[in-house]
């Protein structure tokens, strides 16, 4: 459920999956053909991993010493640029590469066995869900040396317990992409309301584009048009406590969300269950879709240079004006550290370099489509998305992560992900849906 | 697989033949550190990695379990993970019932398909091996491969289909047709397979049977119904057993092309999303392994049976 965060990763993406997950797909194939033995197999590897090779951990080492780092940077570019990053810490660092889907699939074996020193992560729920359990590190006093970074990050970055155990390194906002090019000589201009936002997708319809591009074959993207339909109508608030599972997803408010989406589905491009959003982006390239809800990573399908400068994006446009349109989504992208690291001092004067400016420059420039996380960043050298970027995150209100990163993995991967897709073909039963998704919420949520 | 059916009950008999009750046979010592090697070594690979986790894997089907932490934080919670299933997971009904269509399918399809492609290429026709060898060729290709090779039939925008039809069906998309979709790439491989058992089989069977039944006036299809194919039951019963063991394992070209959702969703792709991933419900998803298991159990016992009493006779 990653989305690629550079060009390269999107090219890496080309190669026919089943080549590039053979053995991915072989592992996940003998599982399925095992059946009753896969559970174990994994779990019973866990228990024997948990207890063993915790040795070499508990505090000591110093920075003159080796760190180890766990990168899921797996494809050319972004690898390089992480190797580059890290040379220029002036620490001896060994990095460990792990390609991009199996670092996630397999974190929770990974940071059970013989994690790394320094890892690769994301920042909301996710971080929680892995601190609480007493896998990651308290990084707090690295928080004392860090500058640059706003009270939004340093929340982003903090446990339930109210401890840090992240280090941001680059975001990117969510919103609704357009061309420029295009919306000039049509003379579209950015909806403020829905109601403009409908009225747009009309006009757009008779000049013969699709109003909304848009793509769920994987998932995930649906997640995104949730989530901004959901800060839209019932606010920042609402939408942590229905992610932590203190809402009711049978609420009228949540039926308010769907009910506002179906409205919106005549204009979204039809047959979204069977493209991936690649597929999309390019048909916003091509000039055939007039806007596009998605994370900046769009560009990614934009060549680099004129094309991608002509991408241009707005924030969701306000239904409700008691809510405003304030709270925006722009997913954070970092590091966090093993429990019990075997060179505590060494991984520590890691992080802290990685939460610079510094480190944040070498990221954002390999990746036109992220921006630094550090308000100290290097914003000069920014191409104009990036720059649009770091005004649209300066100024919003709140900031949400996503639905797969605010959530527990298990409910979003298994109960939103196919709930949303049911939405999506079948727009009218809005009632059942909602009710399917509380009593599964509640069988989830219960531990 | 081809020699089950007629393999002797156990090495120590085919070792020994004709051996008088009562009668202890010496075996030389290096030769009992051979037969015990070769006992132990391949029992404690089967319970370490058949049985234990298959016992392991029903008893936490009964829990609710992360996977994070020891095994003191597994929280037994009887069959709640059962009643989830049942009534509280969506996706569980279409999956189980996309299995029995695939197994229905395999068998209607290319099973018949395969058959008769065997009966037409065992008639030593011009070309013959050229045929064989494009018919087969699939079965050496991973199923996950098939997926994506179809994919350039099916896509929507660019695919072969698509064009040729003038149509607009999203082949893989659409959770209407996407199944059959599915299937048909998936036949492509299979009726090759068992066109190469059958054609193995054909090959086996004694010409003069043919020449009587011909002698004796029957006309083609009568002797291929009549006598030809009871003549081939053990390729038969293989066919079936590769069929269902098929359609059970399914699972990489949807898994390929979609992870098992919209349409596609299989109880071996949910039993994947369940419990491989980043925080799993270890508990949840062996609920779902231990179903399979059971469904597999009833066709491995029909299959053992029907072995056994094949090899008593």
């Amino acid at each position: 459920m990653s989305r690629p965060r550079s060009e390269s990763e999107y090219l890496a993406r080309l190669i026919p999956p089943s080549v590039a997950a053979a053995g991915l797909s072989r592992r996940g194939f003998l599982k399925g053909t095992l059946g009753a033995g896969a559970a174990v197999s994994l779990s019973s590897l866990l228990a024997a991993c948990g207890g063993g090779d915790d040795d070499g951990g508990g505090g000591g080492g110093s920075a003159s010493q080796e760190v180890t780092f766990g990168s899921n940077q797996s494809d050319a570019v972004p690898k390089k640029a992480y190797a580059d990053m890290v040379a220029a810490s002036g620490l001896t660092v060994k990095t460990n590469v792990v390609e991009h889907e199996v670092f996630q699939e397999n974190i929770n074996n990974y940071l059970q066995g013989n994690p790394d020193d320094v890892f690769t992560w994301f920042a909301g729920y996710r971080m929680q869900f892995f601190a609480a359990q007493g896998l990651a590190g308290d990084i707090s006093d690295v928080w004392g040396g860090i500058s640059g970074m706003s009270e939004a990050l340093k929340k982003a970055s903090t446990g339930e317990d109210g401890k840090q155990y992240f280090v941001p390194l680059t975001t990117y906002p969510w919103g609704i992409f357009y061309r420029k090019s295009v919306w000039e000589e049509k003379g579209y201009q950015p909806p403020k309301t829905l109601d403009e936002l409908v009225t747009l997708a009309k006009q757009m319809q008779k000049d013969g584009l699709i109003p909304i591009a848009f793509a769920d074959k994987d998932g995930w993207p649906a997640m995104g048009t949730f989530d901004q339909l959901n800060l839209r109508i019932n606010g920042y608030q609402f939408h942590v406590d229905l992610m932590a599972g203190k809402e009711a997803w049978d609420s009228p408010q949540v039926k308010k969300v769907f009910d506002t989406w179906r409205g919106l589905l005549p204009y979204d491009q039809e047959d979204a269950l069977g493209r991936e959003w690649q597929e999309a982006a390019q048909s916003l390239l091509k000039k055939e879709s007039g806007m596009y809800l998605l994370g900046m990573f769009v560009g990614q399908q934009f060549p680099k240079g004129k094309e991608q400068e002509d991408l241009d994006f707005f924030a969701f446009p306000e239904i409700d004006p008691a809510i405003g349109t304030g709270a925006i989504e722009a997913p954070i992208d970092g590091f966090m550290m093993r429990a019990e690291p075997k060179n505590e001092a060494g991984a520590k004067e890691l992080l802290k370099y990685l939460g610079t400016a510094k480190a944040e420059d070498i990221a954002a420039k390999a990746d036109p489509t992220s921006i630094g996380a550090s308000s100290e960043a290097d914003a000069a050298s920014y191409t104009g998305l990036q720059k649009k970027a770091v005004e649209f995150i300066g100024s919003a209100e709140s900031i949400a992560q996503f639905l797969d990163r605010d959530t527990r993995p298990d409910f979003a991967s298994t109960v939103m992900l196919p709930g949303l897709q049911t939405f999506i073909k079948n727009p009218n039963d809005v009632d059942g849906l909602t009710k399917s998704l509380e009593s599964q919420k509640k069988s989830i949520f219960t531990s | 697989m081809t020699d089950l059916p007629t393999a002797p009950a156990t090495p120590a008999e085919a070792a020994v033949p004709r051996r008088r009750p009562g009668v202890r046979v010496r075996v030389s010592g290096t030769d009992r550190v051979l037969l015990f090697l070769m006992v132990a070594i391949p029992l404690v690979m089967v319970v370490l990695w058949v049985w234990l986790p298959a016992i392991a894997s029903v008893a936490l089907s009964f829990a609710r379990w992360t996977g994070v932490g020891g095994l003191d934080t597994i929280e037994w919670i009887g069959t709640e993970n059962y009643k989830n299933v049942f009534t509280n997971y969506p996706p569980f009904a279409p999956a189980l019932r996309h299995n029995v269509i695939w197994l229905v399918f395999l068998f209607v399809l290319p099973t018949l398909f395969g058959i008769l492609l065997a009966v037409l290429l065992d008639r030593e026709l011009r070309g013959t091996r050229f045929y064989q060898t494009a018919m087969f060729l699939p079965v050496v290709l991973s199923l996950a491969l098939i997926g994506f090779i179809w994919q350039l039939m099916y896509s929507r925008d660019q695919g072969l289909l698509n064009a040729v039809l003038g149509t607009q069906i999203d082949w893989y998309g659409d959770s209407n047709v996407n199944l059959w979709a599915v299937l048909v790439a998936a036949s492509w491989k299979h009726a090759g397979y068992i066109m190469l058992l059958y054609l193995a089989g054909l090959k086996g069977v004694d010409p003069t049977l043919r020449e009587a039944a011909a002698v004796d006036g029957a006309s083609q299809v009568r002797t291929f119904f009549s006598v030809v194919l009871p003549v081939m039951r053990p390729i038969n019963i293989i066919v079936i057993v590769v069929t269902v063991i098929e359609s059970l394992r399914a699972f990489d070209i949807v898994w390929v092309i979609n992870k098992g959702t919209n349409g596609l969703e299989l109880i071996s792709t949910l039993v994947t999303s369940n419990v491989v991933g980043e925080a799993s419900r270890i508990g949840f998803g062996s609920a779902l392994a231990t179903i399979m298991l059971v469904i597999s159990l009833v066709f491995i016992t029909i299959f053992l049976s029907t072995v056994m009493r094949e090899g008593r006779r």
